[in-house]
């Protein structure tokens, strides 16, 4: 993308529920990019108005879910006169093959945006190969 | 693009909505462009002052510009992303790029009292109106 390009919104795209939920309020797919170096593969999503501590990642069966919750306390005593966009919860997850080295996996969190870390195992690391 | 995955009822409705709202509400009447650029506005009313809610995750507070002048607030800067050189991306969903978006208010407003807080990837815009603006209540004899 040029960087001189014009921004657009984007519309957030609701989770689709195989359940119904039992507490009110919206969850949303987090924007995301991943990306792959030689030593890790990264996963960085968008929630934007989730603070730190409301982030929730975990690892089972080789999923890695993260879900980021909105503190709506924010918005008592406001009243909306103009609105473009939607809020509420964040939720997404993510299967993950066994080249993960599932112990070393971080995540960190600035402004809005979750940064996860999914290092590979030192086996299926790419290597170079000599040639005699 | 995400959309076009999106439920036809549910754009439709996100359509309806984005007209009534347009219609209903007096905040973006005089620029007419304004409506719908990036970064995604909400306004509130909170007591006599209004607060608007700015949804931009991932910007270097550096990267921001905000200008007051008369009844107009103008929100300018740029979103970076890196991904690293070595790197090969798998999905890119995320957008980078230049955003400008001038956002008029329909009440007078303190220029010099707007305070904005970034947090979370929220900007916060605090617009407090004009002393002259505000209703008063009047004693009857």
């Amino acid at each position: 993308m040029a960087e001189s390009q014009e921004l657009q919104v984007q519309q957030k795209r609701e989770v689709e529920k195989k359940a119904e939920a039992t507490t009110p309020g919206r969850v949303f797919v987090p924007v995301t990019d991943i990306f792959e170096t030689p030593e890790a593969l990264t996963v960085v999503l968008e929630m934007p108005g989730v603070d730190r501590n409301s982030i929730e990642a975990s690892v089972e069966n080789d999923v890695v879910t993260i879900e980021g919750r909105i503190d709506s306390t924010k918005y008592e005593g406001m009243r909306p006169v103009y609105t473009e966009y939607n809020v509420g919860h964040y939720a997404r997850s993510f299967e993950i093959s066994d080249k993960v080295d599932r112990s070393k996996i971080s995540a960190e969190m600035k402004d809005g945006v979750v940064t996860i870390v999914l290092p590979k195992s030192e086996q299926s690391r790419p290597r170079k190969i000599q040639v005699s | 693009m995400l959309a076009s995955f999106n439920d036809p009822f549910e754009t439709l409705f996100a359509l309806q909505c984005a007209l009534d709202a347009r219609t209903a509400s007096g905040w973006m009447e005089r620029g007419t462009a304004a409506i719908g650029s990036f970064p995604p506005i909400n306004v509130f009313q909170k007591n006599d002052d209004f607060v608007a809610v700015v949804e931009l995750p991932g910007i270097d507070k550096k990267d921001l510009e905000i200008e007051a002048k008369e009844n107009t607030i103008r929100i300018r800067g740029r979103k970076a992303i890196a991904y690293g050189e070595q790197a090969s991306v798998h999905r890119r969903e995320r957008i980078s790029g230049v955003f400008d978006r001038t956002l008029s208010v329909p009440i007078r407003i303190e220029p010099g009292g707007i305070k904005a807080e970034y947090r979370n990837g929220v900007l916060a815009l605090f617009i407090p109106r004009a002393e002259a603006d505000k209703p008063r209540s009047i004693k009857v004899n």
